[in-house]
């Protein structure tokens, strides 16, 4: 059983004078799908980011426990799924070269079978060996899902995760976001109304503005 | 290309005339100053302008992130080195290397330090406006206590001065080379996460 707890404790974040949100806490402790929603300029892919560990916050820390050890931010990559769609993959490089590089940089064993049934599962298995820059934005968000999932993560943190997708697409999306949500946490930050559908709580950042 | 490009001009600009002994050691220092300038901030600028460093944050520790480019920066500086030095002495007969032990000690250590230099500012540049101006700007404090030093063991190996001679000065250039390190991987998680 997937056993992962985020805490936030006290967060602010400034870029320079301009305060983005302050004194932000939460708890999520229980497997589900949550949602961070707000208006533009809100905080919401900030907020994403300093989950993720990808920028710190001004004040305040985000803390990562799995079956209550700590996760240090050294090895916090390794247990995040991340999905953006300012995440931008190797272009030079077709989508299953991107995996296979990604893998080998992860440490990870490159299961053909799993990355099969995952190309399938996101409609990408007929252009899998085609350049990502020959993509269109919509094959290129799907391919991001593939590479967010690809080392069975215990946390989804997903900023936009529908932006440039047709219904099918977004179909599938939601279908592998239902799923995940039974075994393990889902953040989704988002202002689409079917995005947050499919969430059980919601924070909504412009209450945590001074 | 630039290596070329600075050595025609050079060697234009000198046309029939000697240059002293003393001015080539140093000559050679500024061509591999200016080469260096020009490709090694590509490490992490290249991942900048792709959009794709949030890809490598996303996979890989910050300690793996600056090994790999720093080993790319090593590979790159020795090759270019290497080049400049055999294109320098066949094409200036007045570099003559009466040490030549002393110089390859130089040429290694002042390679690793100007590669892990190099790595750091290219990093601290990457998420600036004005990278390509900044870069020579920022480095150029930064390494102007190696190349002075490598210009000096340079003038020492090519009068033939004794590597114990020498020493001191190769100390310091190991000592430059252990702080640029030890600084360079304590301070990458802080520039790479903001």
């Amino acid at each position: 059983m997937n056993k992962y707890h985020l805490t936030a404790e006290q967060i602010t974040k400034k870029f320079g004078r301009r305060l983005i949100f302050s004194n932000l806490n939460f708890q999520f402790q229980k497997n589900g799908i949550y949602g961070i929603t707000g208006i533009n300029g809100s905080g919401k892919s900030t907020l994403i980011k300093i989950i993720a560990g990808i920028i710190s916050p001004s004040s305040g820390k985000v803390i990562h426990q799995f079956n209550n050890k700590l996760i240090d931010s050294e090895n916090l990559h390794n247990n995040i799924g991340f999905v953006a769609p300012y995440l931008i993959m190797y272009e030079e490089f077709s989508a299953w070269e991107n995996l296979e590089h990604i893998s080998k940089i992860r440490g990870i064993k490159f299961n053909t079978e799993l990355f099969n049934s995952l190309m399938d599962d996101f409609l990408l298995l007929e252009r899998k060996d085609d350049l990502v820059k020959t993509y269109s934005s919509g094959m290129k968000q799907r391919l991001k899902f593939l590479f967010a999932l690809m080392h069975s993560p215990k946390i989804l943190l997903l900023d936009e995760p529908t932006s440039n997708l047709d219904d099918a697409g977004k179909e599938s999306v939601y279908n592998i976001i239902k799923r995940e949500g039974h075994d393990k946490i889902v953040i989704i930050a988002s202002n689409e109304k079917s995005d947050l559908d499919l969430c059980d709580i919601k924070l909504k950042l412009q209450d945590f503005k001074l | 290309m630039f290596i070329i490009v600075a050595l025609s001009v050079i060697l234009f600009s000198i046309g029939n005339e000697k240059v002293p002994q003393n001015l080539t050691g140093g000559l050679l220092w500024v061509v591999i100053f200016f080469s260096a300038m020009s490709g090694l901030s590509r490490a992490f600028v290249s991942e900048e302008d792709r959009g794709t460093t949030l890809l490598l944050h996303l996979i890989a520790k910050p300690s793996t992130i600056f090994n790999g480019k720093l080993l790319f920066n090593l590979i790159l500086v020795f090759l270019m080195n290497i080049v400049i030095t055999l294109l320098y002495s066949a094409l200036f007969e007045e570099f003559v290397l009466r040490n030549i032990l002393l110089f390859l000690a130089t040429f290694f250590l002042s390679n690793i330090g100007l590669a892990v230099a190099s790595t750091i500012i290219a990093a601290i540049i990457s998420k600036a406006g004005a990278k390509g101006t900044l870069y020579p700007v920022l480095s150029f404090p930064i390494l102007l206590p190696l190349i002075l030093i490598s210009v000096m063991l340079t003038s020492y190996s090519m009068l033939g001065t004794s590597f114990d001679q020498a020493l001191v000065e190769i100390m310091v250039l190991v000592c430059y080379d252990v702080i640029m390190l030890t600084a360079s991987y304590m301070l990458f998680d802080f520039i790479w996460k903001d």
